[in-house]
């Protein structure tokens, strides 16, 4: 029963490092950028959401589609004025600028609300629900069920729609994709937003669940989606979903024995390094060939 | 219909196009021979808008198209076969050719327009739902060709279409390709292989390191001695 317990946990975990891991993965896959400020995409996010929920006394849906919508413009901003420039620098150009950004945004909010963490308001009541002798909260619940909806809606966009077909012909190659007469501008913008939107919603729903958020938040949950992302391999879609998972019900796990449970981030990086390793294109990435 | 006037292209330091200027008038079949590293394929990524060019002039249908960018020119009506083909491999056989469409508004006129390309290439009909990197290279230069037809352009840019393919496909290629021209697609086509390219083409120019050094009717390059001496292995 504990180890189903700590699989639920982990799950529910799971899903929001699987949110922002598809954010990295996607950004990587079209212009081959690990975009490091996206863990911090989740703090604005956070924040967005808390002055929303306590100024204008939003409930959960409002507040989660607003963050969202906050996220986005700052991921389609960021990309304009930060990465676009450097569009045909070389690739450690644009990933220092992604650290600076990422600098940027977390002492920027720093400036903005002061280093100490806010309590993020309830904006749904907390009951706890026992199922076949497992506990299981209704903010988990909610948290699956919004990040399931959301992978569900993504899987659409980026396998049905028009744009989401755009847009892996673009990372796949970005010249050919012009020469269909896509823009490829336009859809290296619509991956940001589409990154961005996940990694607001976690941010929210991270909040929700830890209820308290400060400017540094989203250091760990960053690094972590982005281990999750190289482990189900970085630019696969449904990779950054597994690898989201598994990192989920890793941390969890550790947390739960009394002999890792101080461990649980040391055992999460040794993953990264393993894989690294072991597999480096991740359990679903393809071994590419550098062009020449 | 196309003409390029005194184009010079640099890849950094290196002077790759010298003052190209060629023509293509509406209907033709016009071909760039010569060898390899001799600004082919640079002069057709010049035309697209793959590659910038530091001086002259590119007019399309009458206007200049210089500082345009490559999407754009899609839209107007060009289109272009890259070299290496440029398949989407992670996409199916199907959403390659939807891609073809992408500017593309009149939805029943693009129904008739996959019947068509799938009449030209019944392979590609076969393979529909595959992903396209599982295609084998004949079928693949097949699909580059549908995807560029899907925009219905009105100039075919073609890049190397016999590379690393069997010489039966091949004829099967140059088939079609001269197939498309009758059905009034205007193609700049490149080509290493000059005896074919000259064998299907109207007019033809050699380039040699970046510069025109003969241009003319086809046939009569196909039997001129400097041309058979330098490219056609005679």
């Amino acid at each position: 029963m504990e180890l189903v317990q700590q699989l639920i946990n982990g799950l529910s975990l799971g899903s929001i490092y699987a949110l922002i891991a598809l954010g990295y993965t996607m950004v990587y896959g079209i212009i081959k950028l690990i975009n490091f400020a996206h863990g911090d995409i989740y703090m604005i996010g956070a924040f967005t959401g808390f002055y929303f929920a306590t100024t204008a006394d939003m409930s959960f849906i409002p507040t989660l589609i607003l963050a969202m919508i906050v996220s986005v413009i700052f991921g389609v901003v960021i990309e304009k004025i930060a990465y676009k420039p450097l569009r045909n620098s070389p690739r450690i150009t644009l990933l220092i600028t992604a650290i600076g950004v990422s600098l940027l945004l977390e002492n920027g909010m720093r400036y903005l609300v002061g280093p100490d963490p806010k309590s993020f308001p309830s904006l749904i009541d907390e009951s706890s629900h026992t199922f076949f002798g497992l506990q299981i909260s209704n903010i988990q619940l909610l948290t699956l069920g919004v990040s399931i909806f959301l992978m569900i809606a993504l899987e659409f966009i980026v396998f049905k729609t028009k744009t989401g077909k755009a847009m892996r012909a673009a990372s796949h190659d970005t010249e050919a994709a012009s020469l269909m007469g896509i823009n490829v501008d336009n859809t290296i913008s619509f991956t940001f937003a589409l990154g961005s939107a996940l990694a607001g919603a976690a941010g929210v729903l991270v909040a929700l669940a830890w209820t308290t958020i400060d400017p540094y938040m989203g250091i760990m949950p960053g690094l972590k989606a982005f281990v999750a992302a190289v482990l189900g391999g970085i630019g696969s879609i449904p990779g950054a979903l597994i690898g989201g998972i598994l990192i989920g019900i890793t941390e969890t796990f550790s947390k739960s024995f009394e002999m890792t449970s101080r461990l649980s981030d040391a055992i999460t990086f040794s993953i990264l390094i393993i894989i690294l390793l072991v597999k480096p294109a991740g359990l679903l990435g393809k071994v590419t060939r550098e062009k020449v | 219909m196309l003409k390029v006037s005194n184009l010079n292209v640099y890849y950094g330091g290196i002077h790759a196009l010298k003052d190209i200027s060629l023509e293509v008038n509406e209907g033709e079949i016009v071909t760039l021979i010569g060898a390899n590293g001799a600004g082919k394929s640079s002069t057709l990524r010049a035309i697209s808008a793959l590659i910038p060019y530091k001086s002259g002039d590119i007019t399309f249908n009458g206007a200049s198209i210089k500082g345009n960018a490559a999407h754009k020119l899609v839209g107007k009506g060009m289109g272009h076969v890259p070299e290496g083909r440029k398949i989407f491999a992670n996409l199916s056989v199907k959403e390659n050719l939807e891609m073809g469409a992408y500017l593309r508004k009149d939805k029943q006129n693009v129904k008739n327009d996959y019947e068509m390309v799938y009449e030209k290439f019944p392979r590609l009909k076969e393979r529909l739902s595959q992903v396209a990197g599982t295609l084998s290279g004949g079928e693949q230069q097949m699909l580059a060709i549908g995807r560029a037809l899907m925009n219905r352009p009105k100039l075919l840019l073609l890049d190397e279409p016999s590379m690393g393919l069997a010489p039966i496909v091949i004829k099967q290629i140059f088939e079609t390709i001269v197939e498309i021209n009758k059905n009034g697609t205007t193609i700049l086509l490149v080509e290493q292989n000059a005896n074919l390219a000259l064998s299907i083409a109207n007019r033809a120019y050699v380039l040699e390191t970046g510069k025109v050094v003969l241009s003319g009717n086809a046939y009569d390059l196909l039997h001129d001695d400097k041309v058979k001496s330098a490219y056609l292995g005679a």
